[in-house]
């Protein structure tokens, strides 16, 4: 299981405890981004947005209905909420966390190039990414 | 006779006349003086020796860290020498306490090198710390003009893009200190790390007096916890790292080890205060040239930030390590072993996070301070804090912090990664609750007891360290209270 984002080692949030934190978020003036993807890597920065982010939605009812939206289009892929705080010194994501996980994380495989000196050259390889875009975790 | 006491040697009240002339009396006191935008201004508590009025005392400390030397130069004359002398222009008494003053004085900015801590600190906490005139001397603060900060890269990467960079937002980082911190071999050592870090920990950290030792060369070690660090990745399919120490005796050594572990890999390196100013400046270069994090280890600060009435106040060394670019600054938890006034800290805090810091007398801050948008250091909190603490410390210290639970994970009664995971869930189950609305300080404890029931690990970690506390009284505190109004 990986545990990307904010509340990654509680259980997994119910619809109301993902409203209270977009009530949360929206309340404090920041933008809500929905984004999924099929390709876990800790260093996959760019998700796929599930449309622009909502940067003037007044209702956390709203913004919970999207979520929904994009896990039932999408059910087997990893859902995040990102917020964006705009204020000056800080200008980048103030809260993020998976709202949905596929049923079966097979997880990451560990690769070692050996180098000189034993040192080794490591690359963290999704097991589900030995698949299309499309056909994973299903 | 004291020479500050003697108006003058020959009779002769002559400014220039060759002799000795109160400070007060050679232009380094002047009460009527307006800072200008681009001075450096200190403040400074001075506790004179008896008989020695607190103004010319005042003006000692401007001239001895200034131009002035214990008798009049004639040389003086060939310079525009008002500019350089440093001005005490007030000197307040301090409440509650008769001997001592605070002492506001003023440099030009022409007195000091461009980004150059090393001589800032020579010329403001240089010969006069030692002056016998004075039984004690510290320095409080300093106000650090605009067109000086933008002489200094400030932190390598900085707040924002430290997260960016580990992808972990919303909530402190977490970490933890390898402990026992001298002895475990590089292997036994490497099987720490990796059992703190897939447990949950964002970061493990090697302690300050790890450099490279008989048991431990630093080339195994930063071997062991690269590996450690890629199986936690691969393991929670999340960012991790671990603070390899750097320090070492010479400068080339420290490159040399600072190469390895970015060759290795590895997003962070650290270093100990103790190297010094210069050292650590050319470190904070190559993290910048080099896109890893920088880690600050404040050892050896308590020597002479502790004290109140003697040495620099560590809001001031605070000021200089953000100018001089580090990433991480340990300064303080309130609530764990190590001093700690909670006002004070919030000071110290707001130092290196906040880009304009008003006067605050309550928090220490003698001068409202403009950073001018440089990026923010990331404040550590380390020192005998437990996952019990949680919701105090996200009170006290928000939520751009770096807790280190080192004891607080390694002693837990089911292991290293079950206490990693009590801290992470905790950590998550208060952010969770603040942003639910919940006054996280007044409903701590319950809120972590709920969490723990779908932890057993947390629940452990509270009944083993649940009521354990550090109050003794702080010897740094503020000399104003704040009035509830």
């Amino acid at each position: 299981m990986i545990t990307q984002g904010t509340f990654s080692m509680l259980p997994e949030l119910t619809d109301d405890a993902i409203e209270a934190q977009l009530r949360y978020a929206i309340g404090e003036g920041w933008a809500i981004s929905i984004e999924l993807t099929d390709d876990p890597h800790p260093r996959n920065t760019f998700w796929e947005l599930w449309g622009l982010p909502m940067f003037d939605v007044g209702d956390a009812g709203v913004a919970l209905a999207e979520v929904l939206a994009c896990r039932k289009e999408f059910p087997h892929h990893y859902v995040k909420v990102n917020a964006f705080d705009a204020r000056k010194g800080r200008e980048t994501i103030a809260l993020s966390f998976i709202v949905q996980r596929p049923e079966a994380e097979p997880g990451f495989r560990l690769e070692r190039q050996h180098g000189p000196g034993r040192t080794n050259r490591y690359t963290v390889h999704a097991y589900a990414a030995e698949q299309p875009h499309g056909q994973r975790y299903r | 006779m004291s020479v500050m006491a003697t108006d003058t040697v020959n009779g002769d009240t002559d400014r220039w006349s060759a002799g000795v002339l109160p400070y007060k009396e050679m232009g380094y006191w002047r009460p009527d003086y307006e800072p200008s935008a681009t001075d450096i201004i200190a403040a400074f508590r001075i506790t004179p020796q008896p008989g020695v009025d607190p103004e010319e005392a005042g003006a000692a400390v401007a001239g001895e860290s200034s131009t002035a030397t214990w008798t009049v130069v004639w040389t003086d004359r060939l310079t525009d020498h008002a500019r350089y002398q440093g001005k005490c222009f007030r000197v307040d008494p301090v409440p509650g306490n008769p001997e001592q003053w605070i002492a506001r004085i003023a440099y030009d900015l022409d007195l000091f090198e461009e980004g150059s801590i090393a001589n800032m600190t020579s010329s403001i906490i240089g010969n006069v710390f030692g002056f016998k005139a004075l039984k004690a001397l510290r320095l409080e603060d300093l106000r650090i003009p605009v067109a000086y900060v933008k002489t200094f890269d400030g932190p390598p990467h900085g707040i924002v893009a430290e997260r960016e960079m580990l992808d972990k937002y919303g909530r402190p980082l977490i970490g933890c200190t390898v402990k026992p911190k001298l002895g475990l071999s590089a292997r036994n050592y490497g099987r720490v790390v990796y059992e703190g870090l897939r447990g949950g920990l964002d970061f493990t950290k090697d302690d300050e007096n790890i450099n490279s030792q008989p048991f431990m060369r630093w080339r195994e070690r930063f071997l062991y916890c690269m590996e450690a660090v890629r199986r936690a990745e691969a393991r929670t399919g999340e960012i991790k790292g671990h603070y390899m120490n750097v320090t070492a005796a010479t400068m080339e050594d420290m490159y040399e080890r600072a190469e390895f572990a970015k060759e290795l890999g590895s997003n962070i390196v650290m270093m100990d205060l103790t190297v010094g100013y210069t050292a650590m400046t050319s470190m904070s270069k190559w993290a910048r040239r080099n896109g890893v994090l920088l880690h600050l280890h404040r050892a050896g600060h308590g020597t002479f930030t502790r004290q109140k009435n003697h040495g620099v106040s560590f809001r001031v060394i605070a000021k200089w390590c953000r100018l001089l670019g580090v990433d991480h600054l340990h300064a303080g938890t309130v609530v764990g072993k190590l001093e700690g006034d909670p006002h004070m800290i919030a000071g110290y805090y707001a130092v290196l996070r906040d880009d304009v810091i008003p006067e605050n007398p309550a928090n220490g801050i003698y001068f409202e301070q403009h950073w001018a948008s440089m990026p923010g250091v990331m404040p550590v909190a380390s020192g005998g804090i437990h996952a019990g603490q949680t919701h105090q410390l996200l009170h006290y210290l928000g939520e751009d912090t770096i807790l280190q639970f080192g004891g607080g994970t390694i002693g837990h009664p089911m292991g290293i990664a079950a206490g990693a995971e009590a801290n992470r869930v905790a950590v998550e189950a208060c952010i969770k609750a603040r942003n639910e609305g919940k006054d996280v300080l007044v409903e701590g404890e319950e809120i972590l007891r709920m969490a723990g029931r779908h932890s057993p690990a947390l629940l452990a970690a509270l009944d083993t360290w649940g009521s354990v506390t550090f109050d003794y009284e702080s010897t740094d505190t503020p000399d104003v209270v704040a009035t509830p109004s």
